[in-house]
């Protein structure tokens, strides 16, 4: 390896409608991937990783490295150029508009525009037992110096813990009247979140209080875009705090004019 | 070992509270017997299979002793009685039990001496099968020759058994010593152990008996091509602790995850249920001469690293006293605790090592088990390969033992089988080039190191004082581990909890403290 003689002649100026990978020029293209087949390290082996590559849209393959890792599985680090290219500027993402706030400023909102205590309810529920995310986001010392949502005036927070039936969630929902519902899901293996936090929502809707509540879900493979796609309001991912989720939902209590509406138990 | 200038009295000290709590915590367990012991001994004298339900032979016939009968006077009485009036075997008894041909309780009661007798020769040979289990493991690490150094363990968890054994069979290749077969999610809840070799879990496979000999089949076959003992790892936790103990002593199992308090604090079990179960499963452990390690570390993934540091000590003291009570020698007390500070604490890692030298210290012998970052570890690969790095140097300074491999995409999946390549990789190249390295360093005087176990031990000592006047069942109230809160009679599994009656015996466990005594 060393020093790159590739010969560069390719357009280096940047265009946002033809975007690709930066290794060390625009335009380059390159990409490293690792991953492992079911097959012998061998010669044979070394050139099934650069075609499955080269299927991917990578030219100028290099296998850098190989490793056995058993009898029939070889291990591969891969490198290439991208050919293909995604128009920047045509992408729309589907991103929590409200105002962040600050701890204080959200205090200060559900003073002024809720003049009650917002009542919130977390679980991490089904058969997740990590209660990392929900204690992060609920319990009075937060997470990383972000203090939890315990820690607010103006919030009444009730953490369920770990390994919470859907039913028993709801029902603790509709006795303490949430205003706000969060669910932590940790473990994402195989996609045994999916069928849980669907459940939820159509028990939610089977029980008639889905839109009388904010619905919100985290967890490290939470993206904004799934928790939509899943039937709830928000979704929060990685690096996002008590006051993220604590600015989102006061705003939409009040934009959802879910403020004074009457108790969940009540038809 | 003194690199850090100790107190041994204050060690001293803190172990006499742990001892103080243990033996008065024993008081109430020896009391008190629950379905799982029960149906542990059932499993413990050959009764073994499922109705056409799916329901295992042992749950029914303690279920129907449960209902009809009286439990507290515990199975051994009531399978003894009808091997006496009816000449069948307790495999059989079970089988006419599940059809309802048979109602243990309503037959003549018989001598509890004749009982005794006629009994103990079914129990002494299940007892042999064991110790034939425990004899064979002896002579495969003399055989191949026992490992000095950090021993390697990886996980396996794909929920199917058959996956799970190729997945382990290339991890021993590629250099694990330790294979865990991780359990299906929810496991821990059931009250009942799944039958039959399985294919189906959700972030694991299901622990039977038939996925553990399965696997230990495997890991022998590959062990011998390799010339060495691969050990075998599963889960006495959770509402089956001691069937899961007596399951894994009947396949061969090494090592076990076995501590109560995790129960309690991690998956709302009772603890007055575990308390009991831990201590059966810990007997029939130490009879088979499997290693337990403890779950410390998981206090830390709830509660900081730095500021809790002591509560995981406190633990460690307790759970040696536990383990002692069921004659568990330190040999095998793999004590838990992990590397889990805050990658932006300053000197982090020098309080890291504080941590597990003093563990080593104040445990020389137990097989301290070490677990790698996980709740800093996050999508950053690349990161998390240095922050197990540091793991692995923390280890090999400080002569931790049972080394569980952190794993660079933790955060992300169960271990793909690059992961645990790159991971073993990872420790061995560290192991080696700094293989010697504890014995070439030493400590500076009060500096950070030093001060920081010191005032662990102290805060550790202190809070042992408070749990031994408080009791242990009152201090779990209160959330002082891991910061969360359980009612003593709050949790699952406590209305199978039962008052031993005064003619109650467990022969298994009789016997098995019987020969321990003389060890």
């Amino acid at each position: 390896m060393g020093y790159s003689l590739d010969n560069k002649n390719f357009d280096k100026t940047l265009d946002l409608t033809k975007i690709k990978p930066y290794g060390d020029t625009i335009n380059d293209g390159k990409i490293q991937l690792s991953f492992t087949l079911p097959i012998p390290n061998d010669e044979k082996g070394e050139i099934c990783a650069k075609e499955l590559a080269n299927k991917m849209g990578l030219l100028d393959v290099t296998v850098v490295h190989s490793e056995s890792l058993d009898k029939n599985f070889s291990f591969y680090v891969v490198y290439g150029n991208l050919v293909h290219t995604v128009d920047y500027s045509q992408i729309h993402v589907e991103t929590i508009d409200d105002n962040k706030l600050s701890m204080k400023e959200v205090e200060e909102y559900i003073n002024l525009n809720i003049g009650r205590d917002v009542v919130v309810v977390g679980a991490s529920t089904g058969t997740d037992a990590h209660t990392v995310g929900i204690d992060a986001i609920m319990n009075m010392k937060g997470y990383a110096g972000h203090y939890g949502l315990e820690r607010y005036h103006g919030i009444e927070a009730y953490n369920m813990g770990s390994q919470v039936e859907n039913e028993k969630f709801i029902e603790k929902a509709i006795e303490m009247n949430a205003d706000v519902l969060l669910v932590s899901q940790i473990v994402t293996q195989k996609d045994v979140h999916i069928n849980n936090l669907t459940n939820l929502i159509e028990l939610l809707e089977a029980e008639g209080i889905r839109d009388k509540v904010i619905v919100i879900v985290g967890g490290p493979r939470i993206s904004h875009e799934l928790a939509k796609e899943l039937g709830y309001d928000a979704g929060f991912g990685v690096k996002k705090f008590a006051e993220d989720v604590a600015s989102y939902f006061v705003q939409e209590l009040v934009n959802r004019k879910l403020v004074k509406r009457k108790p969940l138990g009540s038809k | 070992m003194n690199k850090l200038g100790l107190d041994w009295q204050l060690v001293e000290e803190a172990r006499n509270h742990a001892k103080e709590i243990a033996y008065f915590t024993q008081a109430f367990i020896d009391k008190h017997t629950t379905v799982t012991v029960e149906r542990a001994v059932c499993r413990l004298i050959g009764i073994d299979g499922v109705d056409e339900m799916g329901i295992p032979l042992a749950n029914i016939v303690v279920d129907h002793i449960k209902e009809n009968g009286n439990l507290g006077k515990g199975v051994c009485y009531y399978l003894g009685n009808t091997m006496i009036e009816t000449g069948l075997t307790p495999q059989k008894i079970a089988e006419e039990v599940a059809f309802n041909k048979l109602d243990l309780t309503k037959l003549p009661g018989n001598d509890i001496f004749d009982i005794r007798v006629k009994i103990e020769p079914v129990v002494k040979k299940y007892l042999r099968i064991i110790k034939e289990n425990k004899l064979q493991r002896d002579e495969y690490l003399k055989q191949y020759g026992e490992k000095s150094g950090p021993e390697l363990y990886v996980i396996v968890a794909t929920g199917n058994i058959y996956e799970d054994v190729t997945q382990a069979v290339a991890a021993s290749k590629q250099g694990a010593d330790i294979i865990a077969v991780i359990r299906s999610t929810g496991q821990s809840l059931l009250d009942y152990v799944p039958y039959g070799a399985t294919t189906e879990g959700f972030g694991g496979t299901f622990a039977t008996q038939e996925n553990f000999r399965i696997m230990r089949e495997a890991l022998d076959e590959v062990g011998k091509d390799l010339g060495k003992y691969i050990k075998l790892v599963n889960y006495a936790s959770g509402l089956c602790m001691p069937e899961i103990a007596a399951m894994g002593a009947l396949e061969r199992l090494d090592v076990m995850l076995n501590d109560s308090l995790y129960g309690i604090l991690f998956r709302d079990i009772n603890m007055k249920r575990t308390f009991i179960d831990q201590y059966f499963s810990r007997v029939i452990n130490s009879y088979a001469g499997i290693i337990i390690n403890t779950g410390e570390d998981n206090y830390l993934t709830t509660s900081d690293a730095v500021e809790e540091a002591h509560t995981v000590l406190a633990s460690q003291f307790i759970n040696e006293q536990f383990a002692a009570l069921a004659y568990l020698p330190e040999k095998l007390q793999g004590l838990g605790h992990a590397f889990e500070i805050n990658p932006e604490v300053e000197n982090g890692f020098l309080y890291e090592v504080a941590q597990a030298q003093m563990a080593r210290e104040i445990f020389p012998n137990a097989p301290l088990k070490y677990m790698p970052p996980t709740k800093f570890m996050t999508g950053n690969i690349f990161k998390g390969h240095v922050q197990n790095a540091l793991f692995n140097i923390t280890t090999i300074l400080t002569n931790q033992k049972i080394h569980l491999l952190g794993m660079l995409t933790e955060a992300i999946h169960t271990p793909f089988m690059s992961d645990r390549a790159l991971a073993i990789e990872n420790a061995n190249y560290i192991f080696n080039t700094m293989k010697d390295i504890s014995n070439e360093i030493e400590f500076k005087k009060d500096g950070i190191i030093q001060n920081r176990a010191r005032e662990v031990l102290e805060k550790g000592n202190n809070l042992l004082s408070e749990i031994a006047k408080e009791g242990i069942f009152e201090t779990i109230e209160k959330g002082i581990f891991a910061g969360i809160k359980r009612p003593q009679n709050g949790g699952k599994g406590l209305e199978n909890v039962f008052v031993k009656s005064e003619t109650y015996f467990n022969l298994v466990l009789e016997l098995m403290i019987e020969e321990l005594k003389e060890e």
